[in-house]
């Protein structure tokens, strides 16, 4: 089973936050990979909030690649981040060659864009990049985006945060929002695209659970949009759920909870939008899911959620004091890291329930 | 020395010869009245009194029960006079030998007719060489079909794509804005579609019976289909109407009278079926023998007491954009857009273009995909087109579903599918594969049948519904041999056998993780055969 986790802070915090909250549940995981997204940067990215940032990883021919795609295109690089590698002895990490995260400005015919046909060209850029890379074996992207970094890696999750120095907290590396997980997806190929957190156009994903509706999710998602691609996880299904949801379809978040885990028809006919719902439950029925799941996501509104399964079959707490709110599958982990909050105010979110963090750290419990 | 005639039929020629033990008939007659098909009959004969060469011309009389040799009374194995013989002494036996279809033809000049089933089954199923692999365990709990809740309902009628539901969002809320197609949820299983002239007025009632009584007291929103012979107008102004699906075939059987009750209905029915094809016999209209034209048959039918052949197509639609705008548009208009309309089509190396068809017209009028595959049964039928037309259920229900998803367009036309289905006596198991590959739900005819007590096989055994002379009282109309099926204790076994299903869908469903219905969702099965994997596309398994 995995522990996944999700913090959201008035004040920017370090990724080592997310390693201590992680490592108390380390039971749940079994050292197969450390991957962490951050979105609302602060630190080295604070200035360029507007800019879109790729993260990946790659051989020195897939770094070539990419910057021939990126440059092809007009992108310009303004800035560009290496983690400070500790590259000692025995640790248990498969290390690719290159790391890149690279702040670049948009091709110049783009000066005048508007937002939606910059977002067309850096999802269409990213899936260019992304099957370029996948052709020659030669690297990952993870995201490539604005204000959105991602790290993932294979090996023991200790390990990597002392590959990348990730242990000790610094100013530079910061974001108001951080959705990590220690373990690679182990029911199938462990492969770094399978590991949690997924990212797509300012949505953020990551689940605990077991989709066994995966091939009917699958089947109807890669006829829906582009950007729904890869599937090496029944995860991700999810992800691409919420944002045909929220983004394409453009409803309320609520009707993320009405569609993964729509209300069963005798309960649906006593309500007043029962025509909504019903019509919903009909069409959207291949973006159901079944089985144990608890989802954390992230919306490009910078509000986290959190949703579970129609039968509340894997564990997710809600913690919090003034400055910051987590999410994460076991308690223990949010002792480790908040020990002085009121443990009252704990939230175990019910299986009809969608949790939503405003951007002000609010708490809205939606009830389905 | 005799002659020998070789040109005359005799007993060995029969498919069924009747084995009687004299020393153990005491001539009671209960055998001879219980045969509906006159097979046999009493007779005298002369029998030697002794084995003695002494005692010549020491004959005697003897009563004994003889099977008739005729083509028209013959035996068809139903073992009604076993079942009502007090002493064992009299039972029919298959006969390998038979030549009775070469002889039918040789003397008729005319197609041999046949009711029930296919007779020449001899392919495995493919139904039996899947099972059901995908077993939650560790990384995702199995559920428990006892304890856990379970949602068994399939949509009906045509669903459109999220995108084009022209829904509003007002206030974090969002709401139709435009009139939809109608759309019902129903359980995934359809007793259908048996009319009223094929099976006996006590076999319809009591399937009727047990669809009110599943839906108004066990919770279980059950379809019933009509078939192609109306309905009583009775039932058509009453509140059980919602529960039936009305059926129009090529011959409009019934819809005189459907109509001239409208303006008394007050409400509407499931839905509506246009029956362009079935299984049984495809590219062949419905037949009902004047044997079975009853007066009650004629009144709701509008006919005559004659053969009554429903056309092999509907007159006058002469391609499916036709049929799109004609037939489904009246349809639809019928009853104001209130009701889903469907199709019923043979399974058929067509059917995935005719569903795609259906799928991109743009009226987004057709709210079901009824796909009958060869296995299906029927009232009656030419044995050739029985026998020997008509494709499997289970790949082009397949090729249909997965056309769909090919386009992305899955579940928008809910597919229904039916032909065979419970054949080896594991209905539930079958309903639960189908819809993994992709049906919505299932139509039966023939399992309801046999609930009832239908005594025939799928080789050779009675398969003489097209007779009348059905001798369970099933598939006749015949007053006496009707008085055999008892209404309620039908319904009753029916309401059982559904309340089993029910049960044993969860079963399957509990152990994949599905509290709802697995529809496409073929992850969950294998199969040992390698060519049922390759042309399912679902888990080879050795």
């Amino acid at each position: 089973m995995c522990r996944i986790g999700a913090i959201k802070s008035k004040n920017k915090v370090h990724p080592s936050l997310a390693l201590k909250l992680m490592r108390s549940q380390q039971e749940g995981h079994d050292d197969s990979g450390f991957a962490f997204i951050m979105q609302d940067m602060g630190g080295l990215f604070e200035n360029y909030k507007d800019l879109p940032l790729l993260s990946m990883a790659a051989t020195t021919e897939g770094t070539r690649i990419t910057e021939d795609i990126l440059q092809g295109l007009g992108f310009s690089r303004v800035m560009q981040w290496s983690p400070d590698i500790n590259n000692k002895k025995n640790l248990k990490i498969e290390a690719m060659q290159n790391y890149i995260f690279e702040v670049v400005q948009y091709p110049r015919s783009y000066k005048h864009a508007t937002k939606e046909e910059k977002e067309e060209l850096l999802i269409d850029t990213a899936l260019k990049i992304r099957t370029a890379l996948e052709k020659t074996n030669s690297g990952y992207i993870y995201s490539f985006w604005p204000d959105t970094l991602t790290l993932k890696e294979i090996g023991s999750p200790k390990d990597i945060g002392t590959y990348f120095n990730l242990w000790e907290g610094n100013k530079d590396l910061v974001s108001s929002i951080i959705t990590a997980q220690c373990r690679q997806n182990t029911n199938y190929d462990i492969v770094r695209y399978a590991a949690h957190p997924f990212f797509l156009e300012g949505y953020c994903g990551l689940v605990n659970g077991e989709n066994t509706f995966y091939e009917k999710n699958k089947y109807y998602q890669m006829k829906l949009y582009k950007g729904y691609c890869g599937f090496e996880s029944d995860s991700q299904c999810l992800l691409y759920t919420l944002h045909y949801i929220h983004k394409i379809l453009k409803w309320p978040l609520q009707y993320f909870k009405h569609v993964i885990t729509p209300l069963e028809y005798d309960e649906i006919i006593k309500r007043k939008d029962k025509d909504t719902l019903l019509r919903i439950k009909a069409s959207l029925a291949n973006l159901e899911i079944n089985g144990p799941n608890t989802f954390l996501g992230v919306t490009p509104d910078k509000e986290l959620i959190c949703v579970c399964d129609s039968k509340k079959l894997r564990p997710v707490v809600i913690g919090k004091n003034d400055n910051m709110v987590i999410m994460t599958s076991e308690v223990i982990g949010i002792n480790d890291v908040m020990p002085d909050r009121n443990i009252s105010d704990d939230i175990y979110p019910s299986e009809n329930e969608l949790i939503i963090i405003k951007d002000d750290l609010s708490t809205q419990r939606w009830q389905q | 020395m005799a002659a020998v005639k070789i040109n005359e039929l005799h007993k060995c020629d029969l498919p069924w010869i009747i084995e009687y033990d004299e020393s153990k008939c005491i001539q009671c007659g209960k055998c001879t009245a219980a045969c509906s098909f006159n097979a046999i009959k009493p007779a005298v004969v002369e029998r030697k009194k002794s084995n003695s060469i002494f005692e010549k011309n020491k004959c005697e009389k003897v009563l004994i029960i003889k099977q008739n040799i005729s083509l028209d009374n013959y035996c068809t194995g139903c073992g009604m006079c076993a079942n009502v013989c007090p002493n064992d002494a009299i039972k029919a036996v298959r006969n390998k030998d038979d030549k009775y279809s070469v002889a039918y033809r040789a003397k008729k000049a005319d197609s041999l007719k046949k009711g029930g089933r296919s007779n020449l089954n001899t392919e495995g199923r493919t139904l039996d060489k899947i099972k059901i692999g995908r077993i939650s365990q560790m990384t995702d709990p199995s559920l428990d079909a006892t304890r856990h809740t379970f949602e068994i309902k399939t949509p009906f009628g045509r669903v459109l794509s999220a995108d084009k539901l022209n829904f509003e969002v007002k206030n974090g809320k969002v709401t139709p804005t435009a009139t939809l197609p109608p759309n019902s949820w129903i359980y995934p299983v359809i007793f259908g579609d048996m009319s009223i002239g094929a099976v006996s007025w006590r076999m319809w009632e009591a399937m009727a019976i047990a669809t009110a009584y599943l839906n108004e007291v066990m919770g279980i929103p059950i379809r019933m289909c009509t078939g192609e012979g109306g309905i009583p107008t009775s039932l058509l102004k009453s509140r059980y109407v919602k529960y039936m699906i009305l059926q129009i075939a090529s011959g409009h059987f019934g819809w005189n009278r459907i109509i001239e009750a409208m303006p008394d209905m007050t409400d509407d029915p499931a839905g509506i079926l246009i029956k362009i094809g079935q299984g049984a016999k495809p590219g062949d209209g419905g037949l009902l023998m004047a044997s079975k034209v009853a007066r009650y048959v004629q009144e709701i039918r509008g006919v005559p007491k004659a053969d009554l052949l429903s056309p092999p197509t509907h007159q006058g639609l002469y391609s499916i954009e036709e049929s799109v705008q004609k037939m489904f548009l009246s349809m639809n208009a019928a009853f104001k857009f209130r009701v889903p309309v469907a199709i019923k089509v043979a399974a058929s190396a067509t059917s995935v273009s005719v569903y795609n068809n259906l799928l991109r017209d743009p009226y987004n009028i057709v709210g079901g995909f009824f796909l009958d595959g060869l296995a299906g049964g029927t009232g009656a039928a030419h044995e050739i087109s029985l026998n020997h037309t008509g494709h499997p259920i289970t790949s082009k229900l397949r090729d249909c579903y997965l056309a769909a998803v090919h386009q992305g367009r899955q579940g928008e036309i809910p597919l229904f599918a039916g032909g065979g289905l419970g054949q080896t006596g594991s209905f539930a198991a079958d309903v639960f594969k189908l819809i993994c590959l992709g049906a919505n739900g299932v139509f039966c005819g023939r399992t309801i049948l046999e609930i009832a007590g239908c005594i025939g096989n799928d080789i050779g055994k009675c398969n003489s519904c097209n007779t009348g002379k059905c001798p369970a009282g099933i598939a006749t109309q015949d007053k006496c041999l009707v008085s055999r099926l008892d209404v309620d204790t039908v319904a009753q076994n029916l309401v059982n056998y559904i309340l089993a299903t029910d049960f044993e869908l969860k079963k399957l469903m509990a152990p994949v993780g599905c509290s709802t219905l697995p529809i496409g969702r073929s992850d969950a099965l294998i199969t040992v055969d390698k060519h049922i994997s390759n042309r399912l596309e679902i888990q080879y398994a050795c």
